[in-house]
């Protein structure tokens, strides 16, 4: 009996979902949108808490699925339609994909930092993403202000788009401010003459090793950890930023002068997905995320028998996190498909 | 002979005691209006020009309801048959009395239960006669009028639908029982009448004799006796009705011509309760036109509506957190048939009951190192939208202002939201400081990016400038050649903020403006009767969740008519509707701005601005 799925995202969830099913042995056909698989982890230099290169991690799971696993990548999944215990995903140049079962893995988008439009994202020269921070990082481009200069003040601004009720996402984004320690410590490291300061709420460091990265920032890389959240950033003439805040700890209104400021963006529900959702009349919570049927003993489940999801599709995830919750779906489909069903 | 029998004591001691409570309460309200608006009294009530326009307007108001029938036929009919048909009742009823007593100075209750007294009149000597046989069929015709109309109120409470409002006020005790007295009134007259008009054979009209003759046929008891019933009847309903009047919504009906008479001698809303503020209270009728306009429904919140509101003013019980539970757009305002000032009475309760800490702001001190013709405040919520600022910069240069941005780097409230959560005598110490900056700064205009800052600006600054809000001031601009534009072929949909249009009256500027490059589509929720974005800072009891179902209930309306942009001129409102993420919004500046062809834009560098530096003395500098 042929036993298939079809996996739909090529980030760190599917690649991972796929290369375990295949070596099941299951029929495995994973589709990636972009050229290149690895999601957003492609788009990363180093990875959290270690810095070892985000390349490792993803050359070891093209390993596991480049020649083993049917993939199509450049090509969006534009629908998915379930008929009959049977799967079919039409792809946008009209290649049509049948499975008896599917992994939904595609993942989360970026919060868009313009929309928080009083820090000045996309309105002021020096104020970029941690997304595109990262990106510098990995193209060895220097930390340098819009014309040039070394910056000699950095900012990073935690819960950008998180934990904000007044963008609409009461969320945390987990990943963040391990991510801001971390691109403290390299800016740092970059340029040891920068001062580099941390606007935060609270400081999430829930994961192994994380704390210590904290306190290693601190302690021998000098970085300024301020309790305040960001009320506004403002553009002087020569370009530079004022940033304005309250220093909770102090209970001070307090105002910086800074070069560049980094918005640490948080994760948002993939706005692309939402019409594909909504046939198969999926749940989302009230955070826009994907609702598992059982959030503790069948979190890869939906209402559709033979449809699982994965990854950061359910919500915020790091990557440790994405590979682990992957392997439990590629656990939970193996099962499905020798089930008598 | 003397008209007089025990029946009529009902009726006549409740019409004494509602002539006596209401004198008292005129006496009171009128006593304790605030010393200016007594002096307009006093001058006002010996102008007769004002007199006559009052009590045309009181014609066309209480009488015929013109507001009501605008809004909608059935209504406005319903309305105009309980308060014409029973003013004309009263009136041609004392005429007609006239004729049957040969007196002028009959008993206030002759008229009303006239048909009880004439029967044993030389009816067939009148007959012949065409004037008493005219007032016989125009009182039955004004019954008529007025039971037709009393169909439709009870239509009315059933189906609400057909009368244009889905909702229907909530009554308290008094009201039930002064609606069911009043509803018993007529059908009861029409039962007394009937009754003897058929009990004697003649005497009634075209309606009254052909039913008291076939009630007295099918009734098996005896007429005289079942008719003097019904008359005992019919003063009693309104003996008590008379009596409950005072306590219940129907207080409207005498307090309405007293507050139509304030308002025509220029009597206006205070900041403080007044006899002013007890006659609008006074004057609310509890019709809940103004239950289905309002917003807070999509938001689940049904006790705070103005007719609540002003009841528990009213019943004085009302509390801190309901008068905090409004988003002060003044929509209820634009549909009151009766004109109350609900918006001003809710920030007179806010001042009242206004608790907890009270800021010192005596720590801020403010100078100023220069000086300009035009002084730009753009505000603290501008701040948090910086395209606009940026954008309002950009068009100055262009158009070659040279102007101050007083707030550019440090900036003091304007002091609105301090009023709105009651808070005045603090608000008034920022409104202090701003005015000592605009001062200083000799500005010749101000032009502000924030509607609420302008709102304040034009109502408490008291500056001896000009006061303008962007949409005018850019629109001034490109009138006169200042600012050249390329039309950018989009369908834009404008939103007026609150304070803009319907607090300020600013509703064709922006319009202009957005018509002279862009396609500019109507909507149905505009001008005074926009929605509000749901952002207000006048809404102190609604969670996040409640109030996005107001704003995504407003986004749903505007997105109707398909825009590509959403355009406002307010920051609050273009972070609230920017927060749901459904369509583009835009600020005026940011799209004037937009419009300019590229070449006439001078690098940012090159700007006209200085930075300037007020000195918040504590504010701490750190780092």
């Amino acid at each position: 009996m042929n036993k298939s799925t079809i996996v739909v995202g090529g980030g760190i969830a599917g690649m991972t979902a796929a290369g375990e099913l295949s070596r099941l042995g299951v029929e495995v056909t994973l589709v990636e949108q972009e050229q290149i698989s690895g999601g957003h982890a492609a788009c990363w230099d180093r990875l959290f808490p270690t810095r070892r290169p985000a390349e490792e991690v993803i050359s070891f799971l093209r390993e596991q699925t480049d020649s083993k696993v049917n993939t199509f990548s450049g090509r969006p999944v534009t629908e998915i339609l379930h008929h009959e215990s049977m799967f079919t995903a039409t792809l946008s140049d009209g290649t049509i994909l049948r499975g008896e079962s599917l992994v939904l893995a595609t993942g989360y988008d970026l919060f868009d930092a313009s929309r928080k439009e009083e820090y000045g994202y996309g309105i002021y020269d020096n104020v970029i993403t941690s997304a595109e921070l990262e990106g510098w990082f990995k193209n060895h481009q220097p930390v340098r202000t819009k014309n040039g200069r070394i910056p000699s003040r950095v900012a990073f601004i935690h819960c950008v788009g998180s934990r904000d009720e007044k963008v609409g996402n009461l969320y945390c984004s987990k990943v963040c401010c391990i991510t801001g320690v971390k691109q403290a410590i390299e800016v740092k490291e970059a340029l040891p003459a920068c001062d580099v300061y941390s606007f935060y709420m609270d400081l999430r460091m829930f994961d192994r090793n994380f704390e210590e990265l904290y306190f290693e920032a601190q302690k021998n890389y000098g970085i300024n950890f301020i309790r305040g959240r960001l009320s506004e950033c403002s553009e002087n003439e020569d370009h530079t930023l004022v940033v304005k805040t309250e220093d909770t700890l102090t209970g001070k209104p307090m105002k910086m002068i800074v070069d560049l400021v980094v918005l640490l963006v948080g994760f948002v529900p993939r706005s692309q997905n939402t019409q594909m959702l909504l046939k198969l009349k999926l749940i989302t919570g009230n955070d826009g995320f994907l609702q598992p049927e059982d959030e503790h003993n069948g979190d890869n489940l939906t209402r559709i028998p033979g449809l699982f999801i994965t990854g950061a599709v359910k919500g915020p995830v790091t990557i440790a996190n994405a590979v682990a919750d992957a392997r439990a779906t590629a656990l939970q489909v193996y099962s499905f498909l020798h089930s008598n069903r | 002979m003397i008209n007089f029998n025990l029946f009529v004591l009902p009726f006549s001691l409740g019409l004494l005691y509602l002539i006596l409570k209401i004198g008292k309460d005129w006496y009171k309200w009128i006593t304790t209006l605030s010393p200016v608006d007594k002096v307009k009294f006093t001058s006002g009530i010996r102008n007769p020009i004002q007199i006559l326009i009052s009590l045309k307007e009181v014609f066309f108001e209480v009488l015929i309801h013109r507001k009501m029938w605008k809004r909608n036929p059935l209504l406005g009919y319903m309305h105009m048959s309980f308060a014409l048909g029973w003013f004309l009742l009263i009136v041609l009823g004392n005429i007609e009395s006239r004729f049957y007593s040969g007196t002028h100075l009959n008993a206030p209750y002759y008229p009303i239960f006239l048909k009880f007294f004439i029967h044993d009149k030389l009816v067939i000597f009148f007959e012949v006669y065409a004037v008493p046989r005219f007032f016989r069929f125009i009182m039955d015709l004004l019954l008529l009028y007025i039971l037709s109309g009393l169909l439709l109120a009870f239509l009315k409470r059933k189906k609400s639908k057909w009368f244009g409002m889905k909702q229907v006020t909530r009554y308290q005790l008094t009201d039930h029982v002064a609606l069911t007295t009043l509803w018993l009134i007529f059908p009861m007259r029409l039962l007394a009448e009937s009754f003897t008009a058929g009990y004697y054979g003649s005497g009634g009209g075209f309606m009254t004799q052909p039913l008291g003759n076939f009630l007295t046929w099918i009734v098996p008891l005896p007429t005289d006796l079942v008719a003097y019933t019904m008359w005992w009847g019919y003063s009693l309903v309104l003996g008590i009705f008379f009596v409950t009047l005072p306590y219940s919504r129907y207080m409207h009906i005498p307090t309405e011509v007293l507050l139509i008479f304030f308002r025509n001698f220029g009597i206006k809303p205070k900041k403080w309760y007044s006899g002013y503020s007890d006659t609008e209270v006074h004057s609310c009728s509890r019709c809940g036109v103004c239950l289905d306009i309002c917003q807070m429904n999509l938001a689940g919140i049904h006790d705070s509506q103005a007719v609540y509101f002003i009841r528990d003013v009213r019943d004085k019980y009302v509390s801190e957190q309901i008068s905090r539970k409004c988003l002060v757009c003044g929509r209820c305002q634009e549909v009151c048939p009766v004109g109350i000032h609900s918006d001003s009475l809710r920030l007179i309760k806010r001042r009242e009951l206004s608790s907890g800490q009270d800021a010192d702001y005596s720590f801020v001190s403010v100078s100023t190192v220069r000086t300009a013709e035009v002084v730009y405040f753009s505000g603290c919520m501008s701040h948090l939208t910086p395209s606009i600022i940026r954008s309002m910069k950009g068009i100055m240069e262009v158009a070659g202002v040279s102007y101050l941005h007083l707030d550019e780097n440090r900036s003091i409230c304007c002091g609105r939201p301090l009023m709105l959560a009651g808070k005045d005598r603090q608000a008034h110490d920022l409104v202090e400081f701003n005015k000592k900056l605009i001062r200083d700064a000799r500005a010749g205009i101000l032009v502000t990016s924030c509607p609420i800052c302008y709102r304040v600006f034009k109502e408490e600054y008291n500056l001896p400038i000009r006061i303008q809000h962007h949409a005018q001031f850019l629109l001034e601009l490109v009138r006169s050649g200042k600012i050249p534009l390329q039309s950018m072929h989009r369908r834009i949909i404008y939103h007026d903020p609150c304070d803009l249009g319907r607090g300020s009256h600013v509703y064709e500027a922006p319009r202009e403006l957005l018509g002279k490059f862009s396609d500019l589509l109507i909507s149905k929720e505009e001008k005074n009767n926009a929605l509000c974005c749901g952002g207000s800072l006048g809404m102190f009891e609604a969670d996040h969740q409640q109030r996005d179902l107001m704003t995504n209930g407003a986004l749903d309306s505007l997105l109707t008519f398909g825009p590509e942009i959403l355009a406002t001129s307010c920051p609050l409102c273009k972070k609230t509707f920017g927060k749901m993420n459904r369509v583009p919004v835009k600020d005026l500046a940011e799209l004037v701005f937009e419009s300019i062809p590229d070449g006439r834009i001078r690098s940012a560098s090159g700007s006209v601005s200085v930075p300037f530096h007020p000195e918040l003395s504590s504010e701490a500098e750190s780092i």
